[in-house]
């Protein structure tokens, strides 16, 4: 018995690893006032540039480098549209998921099916985010860099008034949440599948996003959301012979909806940053 | 206002027609540029690609009558997109929308066996019904609880699959479909004529373009428009005017998901006379769509035109992986480049540029 709560514990961290990585990237993003609804795509590109490193060289940390670098770069061209040039934040996000999806799809065709000689420990990766999630939640709340991140979220004209350029702040956040979301690609592609394929991601990215608003933007209930989302993962997968696996595989974007209703009618007003989705603009009136 | 050289750059609020036109254009060519650079990052000669690609949609019969198949759901969809976007309620579950409407065609080809003249009609009554079911549940979450509404619509998307899979798998599983997943064949009642020689099936295509039409004259000429567009411009001024928000933006989103449910039953009962898997009913129409509404910049006759493009896009889709062995993937290359241009290039709108007059200061 003892043993059974023990594996499931160790497997729903392991489903749930990869949405609380990319979940903790975008918790620090919204928290700075910027939506990035990109997180499946920049995942993807993520897994699969972690996978062509690791693949090429040999090297699975090099591959995880690599990861990092492109969630960044594919949260930085985001940044440019969403903050600098104030477009729709949710439809440039959108749009980044479509093209880094498309992008993954297109550039890893020749890696589908390939053997990888080098693998990431799976444990390692798993005491990596929790670890992240800890030191994260000790910047967001202890530090002066947290508070002005959050204050960027709450009141970007007070961060102004300090001296302190917005933009430079939102963006620092916004390719945080992207080199966040790579790492978790990282996961995927070179310790728990590890292998490389279209559609890897598999809607991940999006749980993410929800874990942000289910852990009201807090680091370490995102690890608790992420526990009851690897749980109900692994949970599906551990049914597949009694259970129709369609409706099992169909459950944890069910429980997405059910969680945010239910927490929407818990809490009333969301707790969420005041200005979060809204594009700052120097020296205009609100 | 600022000088550049000769030319006054000032703020201008209200953008005339050409000047979305030429913006549009500009960000829709900077997105091909952009494109081209990965084409030839994959190994393909980005000038090839694109003579290949014109050559074969828009100078050939056959690729320009693919075209025209593939705008039927995008317009279907995409005008419902523009409605429930002029209301605000961010509906990205068209994809979802559209698969339940292909499953309300089905249960109703399969089982439901009526005269001729009734079955297409019924076929699509039941799939207007059940895509706006399915987007009446987050315009509830959201209008009551304030629940976000891009992720419930989008997590049903995943939930519409799962539910089209199972029922392939499962209990709609067809007697002929030898090992296959898929169901038996509509009875050819069920199915609707094509243009000979093409897959356009259109009914489909005059219902769409009805659908166009009746949007924009709901939308400009009826108090309930008004309502909505109210509610879309200035939710603000609305509130002071005591325009009831539940029942404006709830209708807008049943007719919203209705009408990507329509999209889903020409699928069925024009091309593939069957339900199949979720990925082969929808290449990714209901996401297409977004792009359509955007770029129509919220005018559903300007989606017609919208439509017909990313039609195009879908096309040559399909002539990049025929004749130059590239994954259907690279849709989505454009898809998220077209987007990402478009809404990037969106403040470009409110400025004009005008040559200075003689003696213009700063």
């Amino acid at each position: 018995m003892e043993d059974l709560v023990w594996t499931t514990l160790i497997r729903a961290l392991a489903f749930g690893t990869p949405i609380l990585l990319a979940g903790l990237g975008e918790i620090f993003a919204e928290r700075s006032g910027v939506v990035n609804l990109g997180v499946e795509g920049m995942m993807a590109l993520g897994a699969l540039a972690a996978f062509a490193v690791a693949q090429s060289t040999g090297l699975p940390l090099l591959g995880l480098a690599a990861a990092v670098l492109a969630g960044a770069v594919a949260a930085a061209l985001f940044a440019v549209a969403a903050v600098s040039l104030r477009a729709n934040q949710y439809v440039a996000g959108l749009a980044l998921t479509m093209l880094g999806l498309g992008l993954a799809g297109l550039l890893g065709k020749p890696f589908e099916g390939a053997p990888l000689a080098h693998t990431l420990s799976e444990t390692s990766l798993m005491a990596l985010a929790l670890l992240l999630a800890l030191a994260l939640w000790f910047v967001l709340r202890h530090t002066y860099w947290g508070l002005v991140l959050r204050s960027a979220g709450e009141n970007p004209e007070t961060v102004d008034a300090m001296g302190i350029n917005v933009f430079s702040v939102r963006y620092a956040a916004v390719v945080f949440g992207g080199a966040m979301a790579g790492l978790a690609g990282a996961f995927l592609s070179l310790a728990y599948r590890p292998s490389w394929a279209d559609g890897i991601t598999s809607g991940l990215g999006w749980i993410a996003v929800a874990l942000a608003i289910f852990a009201s933007w807090h680091p370490l209930r995102a690890v608790v959301a992420a526990l009851f989302f690897g749980a109900l993962y692994h949970l599906s997968y551990r049914l597949q012979a009694q259970v129709t696996p369609e409706l099992l595989k169909a459950m944890p974007y069910l429980f997405v909806v059910l969680v945010l209703s239910l927490s929407a009618l818990g809490r009333g007003p969301s707790g969420a940053p005041e200005a979060l989705g809204t594009p700052y603009e120097r020296g205009e009136r609100r | 206002m600022r000088r550049l050289g000769p030319f006054v750059i000032e703020k201008d609020l209200v953008a005339p027609p050409a000047r979305v036109l030429a913006v549009s254009t500009l960000a829709l060519l900077l997105a091909f540029a952009a494109a081209g650079v990965i084409f030839w990052a994959y190994g393909v000669s980005p000038w090839l690609a694109y003579k290949t690609i014109v050559a074969e949609t828009l100078f050939s019969k056959s690729g320009f009558a693919e075209a025209v198949r593939r705008a039927i759901p995008l317009l279907l969809a995409g005008v419902g997109l523009v409605l429930a976007f002029r209301g605000q309620f961010w509906n990205i579950g068209a994809e979802g929308q559209l698969l339940l409407g292909a499953v309300a065609a089905s249960g109703v080809a399969l089982f439901v066996h009526a005269p001729a003249a009734v079955e297409l009609p019924l076929m699509f009554a039941a799939g207007f019904l059940a895509g706006g079911l399915w987007a009446a549940l987050p315009a509830v979450l959201k209008l009551r609880l304030g629940v976000n509404d891009v992720l419930t619509t989008l997590m049903l998307n995943y939930v519409a699959a799962y539910l089209v899979g199972w029922l392939i798998h499962g209990p709609w599983r067809g007697k002929s479909a030898f090992g296959f997943a898929y169901s038996d064949r509509f009875p050819a009642g069920a199915t609707l004529p094509l243009v000979p020689g093409t897959y356009v099936h259109w009914p489909t295509l005059l219902l769409a373009l009805l659908a166009a039409l009746l949007v924009w004259l709901a939308l400009e000429r009826t108090p309930w428009g008004y309502r909505v567009r109210v509610i879309g411009d200035n939710p603000e001024a609305a509130r002071y005017a005591h325009i009831p928000l539940f029942g404006v933006v709830f209708a807008a989103a049943l007719v919203s998901g209705g009408l990507a449910g329509l999209a889903g039953v020409g699928e069925v009962a024009g091309v593939h006379h069957r339900l199949l898997d979720a990925y082969q009913i929808s290449l990714g129409y209901g996401y297409t769509a977004i792009i359509v509404a955007w770029l129509a910049r919220g005018n559903p006759l300007g989606a017609i035109l919208t439509a017909l493009f990313m039609g195009v896009i879908f096309a040559s889709g399909d002539v990049m992986k025929l004749a130059l062995q590239m994954p259907f993937r690279v849709t989505d290359v454009f898809n998220g480049l077209i987007l990402f241009f478009l809404i990037s290039s969106e403040r470009l709108l409110y400025y004009r540029v005008r040559l200075a007059q003689s003696g213009e200061e700063e």
